[in-house]
């Protein structure tokens, strides 16, 4: 009793088998039987995450949050989701329909489709591919092609520029997430989540934070929330790629952004905390997805803090915060692990978590007066007033545009 | 026929059918999308095959990467997303020829070639086909040179776009 999942599942099997159904279509039926319950658990978990979502951000700006409607106002997502199905269904003259609606399904249904690798318990995960972490980039980039759409078939100028700048975010983010998701697959040896979990009795936010932050940082970025929504950015652009959706539809993009927000905290958990780690949990898997959420919801809440605190950043200063920091970082801390897992690899396990330590601590102290040399010769071009045009991106990019034209005019 | 034929018929006619839509759809966003369907069908063939690694690998840099750069091309480009011309042009009787002999000679050369006829083996329960890969890129008696080719092949194509976006009014 102590594995419910697994216990359900082979029940269901004898039952199969006692009807007489072949062996593979009883294969087929309980793995169709397992994508339905686990969407399932996801949405409904997703109703849920509204009122967290709520709670909290009340909670941190001094509020009370929904309180009217049942405990806790623990009923208002309910009302929430009746009054997105009732509101009006407005599709934009000359957008293209189909991909229109096509759109919030691929935003809703990636966020979905990660929970497929992700392990819950020891021996409760969707599917155990030996590809599991290159099979999240995948899904990241499927999604990134769900907020093209939308802008694109908004036939809205605010919905396609904010397309353009989530896209021009997620894929320069892919890369230092990436770069930090190898350096969990050389400690662990392999790029399954499930051994990736499972070769953490030392969780590897301990041996490898340097990954860690930079996996954090990008994924806010991914999931383009505050401090890096400039794709919505709602005093530029109005909302971005989804100003054209009303009702339903619009709802879809908000509960995928909710859910896929939950996903990165639980793979950050499975990555950098230890998943379903925990004690107890490889004799009785049932803690083991307790303590997964418990620590998917810890990092769910950490990206609320993280977005309820920071102002928006500029679309220049998120690029400069990309390329000329996560991105050198990253690949500095890949190529310091991979040294040092083949210098210490048959040291005692006391010896390599210092060493890895110790060499994440000295490059961060290394990335810390790097970015001190960077801020004050920035600050110097500033003061200096004959350097000042070189600083501001819009006039620069005014140059630009000067420039261009120019050599037009000579040519 | 074994369900996994079935599945494979079903899966190339997507693909063909895609692929065919690229080149037929008068609008260029639809016609990337159409792409997108077309590789994503690929992967899943790759799935089929158990090569794992190569079907992620396909939708990753093929429609994470390539796709979206098209697709970010064309949306820059707006007035000429759609195209009211000619689909073909005076020489397409000649390519057609072309097309269907290369196409010909393809199906003979497959009819004699022996492991076509072969079911693939089923691989053993835990066959880590990643490691090997791995291994084989990496060691001296595999595909070494090649890959380090090929990585400094992109390294100089990474800065010569550099080089070209530096501009020169530096």
């Amino acid at each position: 009793m102590s594995d419910p999942v697994n216990f359900v599942a082979n029940w269901l099997k004898t039952v199969f088998t006692n009807w007489g159904v072949s062996p593979t279509w009883t294969t087929i039926i309980i793995s169709i039987i397992g994508v339905v319950v686990l969407a399932g658990v996801a949405l409904v978990i997703d109703i849920f995450l509204v009122w967290v979502e709520r709670k909290v951000v009340a909670r941190f700006q001094d509020r009370l949050g929904p309180n009217r409607l049942g405990p806790f106002g623990l009923f208002q997502p309910i009302a929430d989701v009746i009054k997105l199905l009732l509101k009006e269904d407005i599709t934009p003259d000359k957008a293209d329909k189909f991909l229109f609606n096509l759109a919030p399904v691929l935003a809703l249904g990636m966020a979905i489709a990660l929970w497929a690798v992700v392990p819950l318990a020891p021996t409760v995960i969707g599917s155990d591919l030996n590809v599991g972490v290159l099979y999240i980039v995948a899904i990241g980039s499927i999604s990134t092609l769900g907020i093209i759409i939308a802008g694109w078939a908004s036939n809205n100028k605010f919905a396609l520029v904010g397309a353009f700048r989530m896209v021009a975010q997620m894929i320069s983010y892919e890369i230092p997430m990436v770069i930090s998701l190898l350096i969990p697959v050389i400690l662990a040896g392999s790029m399954g989540i499930n051994s990736i979990v499972k070769s953490q009795p030392v969780w590897y936010i301990v041996l490898a934070p340097v990954a860690a932050l930079i996996f954090l940082i990008s994924s806010q970025a991914e999931l383009g929330r505050a401090p890096f929504d400039i794709s919505e950015a709602e005093s530029e652009i109005v909302a971005g790629f989804h100003i054209e959706y009303t009702g339903m539809k619009f709802g879809l993009f908000y509960a995928g952004e909710l859910l896929h927000a939950l996903t990165i905290g639980g793979f950050f958990s499975c990555f950098f905390l230890g998943g379903w780690r925990g004690w107890g949990a490889e004799t009785y898997p049932i803690l083991g997805i307790v303590y997964f959420f418990i620590k998917a919801f810890f990092m769910y809440w950490v990206i609320m803090w993280i977005k309820y605190t920071f102002p928006r950043i500029r679309i220049d200063q998120m690029l400069n915060l990309n390329w000329k920091f996560l991105t050198p970082l990253a690949l500095a801390a890949l190529i310091m692990t991979a040294l040092l897992d083949k210098i210490f690899q048959n040291a005692s396990s006391v010896v390599y978590i210092i060493v890895m330590l110790g060499g994440n601590l000295v490059l961060l102290y290394i990335a810390y007066l790097v970015t001190g040399i960077y801020a004050r010769v920035e600050r110097k071009k500033v003061a200096s007033p004959e350097d000042n045009r070189v600083n501001f991106p819009i006039k620069s990019g005014a140059n630009i545009v000067e420039t261009q034209s120019s050599e037009r005019v000579q040519a | 026929m074994t369900g996994l034929q079935i599945l494979f018929l079903i899966i190339a006619a997507i693909t063909l059918g895609g692929a065919l839509m690229v080149v037929t759809t008068r609008n260029l966003i639809h016609a990337a999308l159409w792409l997108i369907l077309c590789l994503f069908g690929i992967a899943v063939l790759f799935v089929l095959l158990d090569a794992g690694f190569f079907a992620v690998a396909q939708v990753v840099i093929y429609i994470g990467a390539i796709a979206i750069l098209m697709i970010f091309a064309i949306m820059l480009t707006r007035k000429v997303a759609k195209d009211s011309g000619s689909q073909t042009n005076s020489t397409w009787p000649i390519a057609g020829i072309v097309a269907i002999v290369f196409f010909g000679g393809l199906v003979f050369l497959f009819q004699n070639w022996q492991p076509i006829h072969t079911l693939p083996p089923t691989l053993p329960q835990g066959y880590n086909s990643i490691e090997q890969l791995g291994m084989a890129l990496v060691s001296p008696d595999g595909f070494l040179i090649p890959f380090e080719v090929a990585s400094i092949l992109l390294l100089t194509a990474l800065i010569g776009a550099l080089v070209i976006a530096w501009g020169k009014n530096k």
